[in-house]
């Protein structure tokens, strides 16, 4: 299972849709494999969307389970189809892109939400995630419609101050 | 030979220096690089990265007309480095407190004791001339973890600072 090549902006295949996947065949796994080599292969990605290899299908993968500090998490995930079906709450986090090297953001996301997606053979599931693994999620499926975080970058200036606000 | 150069530049703030000092550089044929630009006060002020083939001396008589016709002080060095070298922070820390003598240099001393890099510093000063309110938003690296930095910074919690220590982790996908 080859790594493939990570596009990088600005390659214009990262600004457009993906499309649906309908065939849960053996080449979709294989390309699946492939996906997570490359996933593998970049400094410290904890996801990886089809587009970033050139496929433009919405397939992303997901794996927030290795952070240094641990966070809630469903392991590692293979999302076919992503949908996100409910948003709850928003916070600010930084982000990186693999196709974006030398650059960190800020970016606002959905503090919760409720992911729909088909695993590798087309079986249906759910997920209700939050934090750090909701915003990984967030952060990919925008790559299956042609989005990255530059899209969204916040300036770091409003950033100040926002943890009294936030507080639990 | 191009070669990087700081090109620092402060000045009364009015419209249109920015892109009067830019498009003077870009009629010469620099490249510019990572910039700093701000008003501070009534100050407009710039910290650019250039990239030029020209000597020192050309690149400062090129610039001194338009410094002298928008009365700002301009000043250029050479220096080492080049683009694509950001080190990512991992620690962000907000400081606020009741604007005094020395908050800065309190704040600054003891997180460098406890192994802290400073790579971004904002500060600004709000509140009123009665109540003037300090207020500090610093980003860096902490080389011996955010437990030495929270224990360095803990006595200034006597003195009415306020100082938030907090991860900064980065999603990378
Ligand atoms: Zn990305």
């Amino acid at each position: 299972m080859p790594a493939r090549d990570i596009l990088v902006y600005p390659d214009e295949r990262l600004k457009y849709e993906s499309m649906e996947v309908e065939s849960f065949d053996d080449e979709l796994q294989e390309f699946i494999m492939d996906l997570e080599a490359s996933r593998c292969a970049g400094p410290g990605a904890v996801g990886i969307a089809a587009p970033q290899v050139g496929r433009l299908q919405r397939i992303v993968i997901v794996d927030v389970s290795a952070m240094r500090k641990s966070v809630p998490n469903h392991g590692h995930l293979v999302l076919i189809n992503p949908v996100i079906a409910e948003w709850e709450g928003h916070e600010i986090g930084r982000e990186g892109c693999l196709s974006v090297p030398d650059f960190t953001g800020n970016v606002i996301r959905a503090q919760r939400i409720r992911l729909q997606a088909q695993d590798p053979h087309g079986e249906l599931c759910e997920f209700e995630m939050q934090g750090f693994e909701a915003r990984a999620v967030q952060h990919e499926i925008d790559h299956l419609d042609g989005l990255l975080f530059l899209d969204r970058v916040v300036s770091r200036r409003t950033d100040i101050f926002r943890r009294k606000v936030y507080k639990k | 030979m191009s070669q990087w150069y700081m090109l620092t530049l402060v000045g009364q703030d009015r419209p249109g220096i920015v892109s009067q000092l830019t498009q003077v550089l870009y009629e010469a044929g620099c490249n510019l690089g990572e910039a700093s630009m701000i008003r501070l006060a009534g100050n407009f002020t710039t910290m650019l990265m250039v990239h030029s083939a020209l000597p020192q001396r050309d690149l400062e008589s090129l610039l001194k007309p338009l410094a002298d016709r928008l009365d700002v002080r301009l000043h250029v060095d050479a220096i080492a480095g080049s683009l694509h070298d950001h080190p990512a922070s991992d620690v962000r820390i907000t400081v606020y407190g009741a604007d005094r003598a020395g908050i800065v240099a309190r704040v600054t001393s003891a997180l460098a004791e406890a192994g802290f890099n400073i790579l971004d510093l904002e500060s600004t000063v709000g509140g009123n001339e009665q109540s003037p309110i300090y207020m500090m938003y610093i980003e860096g690296q902490a080389a011996q973890g955010l437990d030495e930095l929270r224990d360095a910074v803990r006595p200034l919690a006597d003195e009415d600072i306020d100082i938030t220590i907090e991860a900064v982790d980065i999603m990378v996908g």
